[in-house]
């Protein structure tokens, strides 16, 4: 088979299987997980195989045109350069891990077969974003990613939370895809082809009239899709779906594509440099303050989300300095390690049955209930904190190398500028990512207090899944800093020796700092009891989980914070905590901004619609009305009447026509 | 002949028979009135056939012919009609047209739901072909 069919095959598979799983899900109930995990697993190693294939060189492309659409042309084409063969592997990989990990977390779930199908559907659209050489043909995966983040995330629909965390995550990306469309549009007018080989062609010949207006609309959709300021609100709450979505949606899928097309579109972004500064300005924003957000958070899974968007912050700084190796670099290694913190908090939270790091830093001893999330989770934390030789590292030296390069001003891609403002963000993130990732560590496997509860072993799926994935969080980086170059556009991802020192001394400075406050506050954590516990402890993992969510509001005052004294980030803050756990309050000021217009709005064409229009309906019934009261008091029931008025009728009719007739 | 005189006694009959369409309270005589009618019609037909006939060199007495389809309809009605008084008449006691009010604006059937509405429109079937 040659390298198109295979690269074909890749999204097709896991697709079909979805179709399937969704049309067997109620008949043949044991099909179902074979369905979900087989047809994954095939496009892996489809996926290896395209990859090996291509192997770094010359781009594969093809190119079928469906039907003529009269303009700009459409055509189902591939374009399969190293990024989207290395990014394809990431995807399958980690959906390929979600679905083994799955069939262990919601065992017991009666949703299952619709769930592992939208799993499927999801994966499939993200590799066709991957491997898709037109924009529009990208866009339908885009979109598809869209409506199944609002299925999966609101997989726990019995909880008010997951409702509106699934409308939410919806409506906001919606909101960043409106314009994102109408730029695609005036992007493909400007270069008069729909094909990313034919919109690059245009943009080196200097073909764009609109390079700034296009870039700025293309960013709109890419800070919905991968939750950048001022559109990330949706990815905290989207911690109300089940725990291996929130790792799909995060390592792989969903928030990798928007960095994923701004790597493919570059060349658009870098003609216009004040969208150059406007994607610094937006990474920098995002990155420090999803880091002050993470270290104020109670739950382990906001925890992990805000160091999501802290982590696309760096990618997208990457691309503001014109270097998409690193970025796309550190979204394969990012892949890897985020999708293991996912799943092994899953873990930790099916093992404690709650979900709130104040209560689990009351909790002895959940080191030697869940071993393999613990070594597995630490690997993935210190990779996240970028400490040598973990793959974080690397993948971040390399971002901050990029943006170090840029402000000496050896490159006439970027703007000194953006260079100066990621890297000095970048640093201070460093800081606090390994801050957040200690305090995380810290309070869930150094808590003191009462024997965490035992639930007896984890399912082997969800474990074995984690020593999987701890791997690659492991060694990618050092493998990988010296093969990927190649694979990409050839420019160095090797550490340099200014930001490393720079950066890991930024990581370790946090994290001792962390530890001195862990230390001065742990006292603190007795004299203060908290504690929640799952009501279905003997249940499957996803149901402890939805019950854990659901509990921690009620439990804790808020689903974001818990009144907690003995936390050291609520020290570390100071007066800054309570902001930083509502998240700087942006959710407040957009409901002031738009959700309250909206509704103001609502009741208005209501009222104008109760009042005003249906008093015009009224009236214009009234006279027909009248008039139907009048013409039924001829209804006599007397037959003799009406056949006086049919005589009159027609004398009536017969000298009018007679008259007629005779011309009088 | 001369054909003033059966068109003026057609009139006649015609008038006659309206005013006891128009009149009448019992509906059997309103249903005799609307015989006279027809066959005033008749009476006209025959007789402006035989007009036109005799200036024409070829003729098939249509009007004639169209009597004899008009004396069959008109005996069907007049059975029909009969029977549905029949019925009324058992139902409620009375063949009162004044008193047979059942489709006025407004009116309360009491009891009669199933039969009164069926021989009330049959009736008025019966108007409808007269």
């Amino acid at each position: 088979m040659t390298t198109t069919t295979l690269a074909v095959l890749v999204p097709l598979l896991p697709f079909l299987g979805a179709a399937a799983g969704l049309a067997l899900g109620r008949t043949a109930p044991g099909f179902v997980r074979p369905l979900a995990v087989l047809p994954t697993l095939a496009a892996l190693a489809l996926a290896v195989v395209v990859a090996v294939h291509q192997g770094g060189d010359e781009a594969v492309d093809a190119a079928t045109e469906l039907t003529p659409t009269g303009s700009v042309p459409i055509e189902l084409a591939l374009h399969i350069d190293g990024f989207a063969a290395l990014v394809a592997v990431l995807v399958a990989f980690v959906a390929t891990c979600v679905q083994i990990y799955s069939t262990g977390y919601l065992r017991e779930d009666p949703r299952y077969p619709s769930y592992a199908a939208l799993v499927s559907l999801f994966t499939s659209a993200m590799l066709l974003v991957v491997y898709s050489g037109d924009l529009m043909v990208l866009l339908v995966g885009w979109e598809v990613m869209g409506i199944c983040s609002y299925f999966l995330v609101g997989h726990y629909w019995e909880t008010p939370e997951a409702r509106a965390a699934s409308l939410k995550a919806f409506l906001v990306t919606k909101l960043g895809d409106v314009p994102f469309l109408i730029g695609l549009f005036a992007l493909a007018t400007d270069a008069g082809s729909f094909r990313i080989t034919r919109v690059l062609g245009a943009v080196a010949n200097g073909g764009l009239d609109h390079p700034t207006l296009i870039a700025l609309l293309l960013l709109a959709g890419v800070a919905g899709k991968s939750a950048q300021f001022p559109l990330h609100t949706w990815l905290p709450d989207a911690m109300a779906g089940p725990t291996p979505v929130s790792a799909l949606i995060h390592a792989a899928t969903m928030v990798a594509a928007g960095v994923y097309f701004i790597a493919r579109l570059l060349p658009v972004f870098e003609a216009s440099q004040a969208a150059m500064v406007v994607l610094a300005v937006m990474a920098a924003v995002t990155m420090a303050g999803s880091a002050l957000a993470a270290l104020a958070q109670d739950d382990i899974k906001r925890v992990l989300a805000y160091s999501t968007i802290g982590q696309l912050g760096y990618m997208t700084g990457a691309l503001a300095v014109a270097d998409r190796g690193a970025a796309v670099f550190h979204l394969l290694s990012h892949g890897a390690f985020k999708a293991l913190l996912f799943l092994a908090a899953g873990v930790i939270i099916h093992a404690t049955g709650t979900n709130s790091l104040a209560a689990m830093s009351r909790m002895r001893n959940l080191r030697d209930r869940v071993p393999d999330a613990y070594w597995t989770m630490t690997v993935a934390l210190l990779a996240l904190a970028a400490i040598p030789p973990f793959s974080g590292f690397f993948s971040k030296e390399a971002v901050l190398g990029a943006a170090e390069h840029v402000t000496a001003g050896h490159t006439g891609h970027a703007p000194a500028a953006a260079g100066w403002i990621v890297l000095v963000a970048g640093l201070v993130t460093a800081l606090l990512t390994a801050a957040y990732a200690m305090r995380l560590w810290l309070l869930a496997f150094r808590g003191q207090g009462a024997e965490a509860p035992d639930h007896g072993r984890q399912p082997v799926t969800m474990t074995v899944v984690l020593w999987v994935l701890a791997a690659p969080s492991l060694a990618l980086g050092g493998f990988a800093y010296q093969s990927f170059p190649g694979w990409f556009d050839g420019g160095d991802l090797g550490p340099t020796l200014t930001t490393s020192v720079l950066g890991t001394g930024a990581a370790l400075v946090g994290g001792i700092v962390t530890y001195a406050a862990w230390r001065h506050t742990t006292a603190l954590t007795a004299r203060v009891p908290m504690g929640a516990v799952a009501a279905h402890p003997e249940g499957d993992a996803g149901q402890v989980e939805a019950e854990a969510i659901a509990s921690h509001a009620p439990a804790y005052g808020d689903v974001a914070r818990a009144a907690d004294p003995a936390d050291p980030g609520r020290l570390l803050l100071g007066p800054l905590h309570r902001h930083a756990a509502a998240g700087f309050h942006l959710d407040a000021a957009y409901s002031a901004l738009f959700v309250r217009p909206v509704r103001a709005g609502a009741r208005l064409v209501r009222f104008l619609d109760r009042e005003v229009v249906e008093t015009y309906v009224r009236g214009a019934g009234t006279l027909p009305r009248w008039l139907g009261v009048a013409v039924r008091r001829a209804q006599t029931g007397n037959v003799q009447t009406y056949v006086s008025a049919l005589l009159a009728g027609t004398v009536v009719l017969a000298v009018a026509v007679v008259l007629v007739a005779t011309g009088a | 002949m001369h054909l003033a005189y059966p068109a003026v006694l057609s009139a006649l009959l015609f008038c006659t028979g309206l005013y006891g369409v128009l009149a009448r309270r019992n509906a059997i005589l309103v249903l005799m009135s609307v015989e006279l009618m027809l066959n005033a019609v008749n009476l006209n037909l025959v007789a402006f056939d035989v007009w036109l006939s005799k200036t024409a060199e070829e003729t098939l007495h249509s009007g004639q012919a169209l009597t004899l389809f008009t004396i069959a309809v008109a005996a069907a009605e007049i059975g029909i009609g009969l029977a549905i008084v029949l019925a009324v008449h058992r139902n409620r006691g009375t063949s009162d047209i004044d008193k047979l009010r059942d489709t006025a604006e407004g009116h309360e059937s009491e009891g009669h739901e199933t039969d009164t509405p069926a021989t009330e429109t049959g009736a008025e079937k019966a108007e409808a072909t007269a």
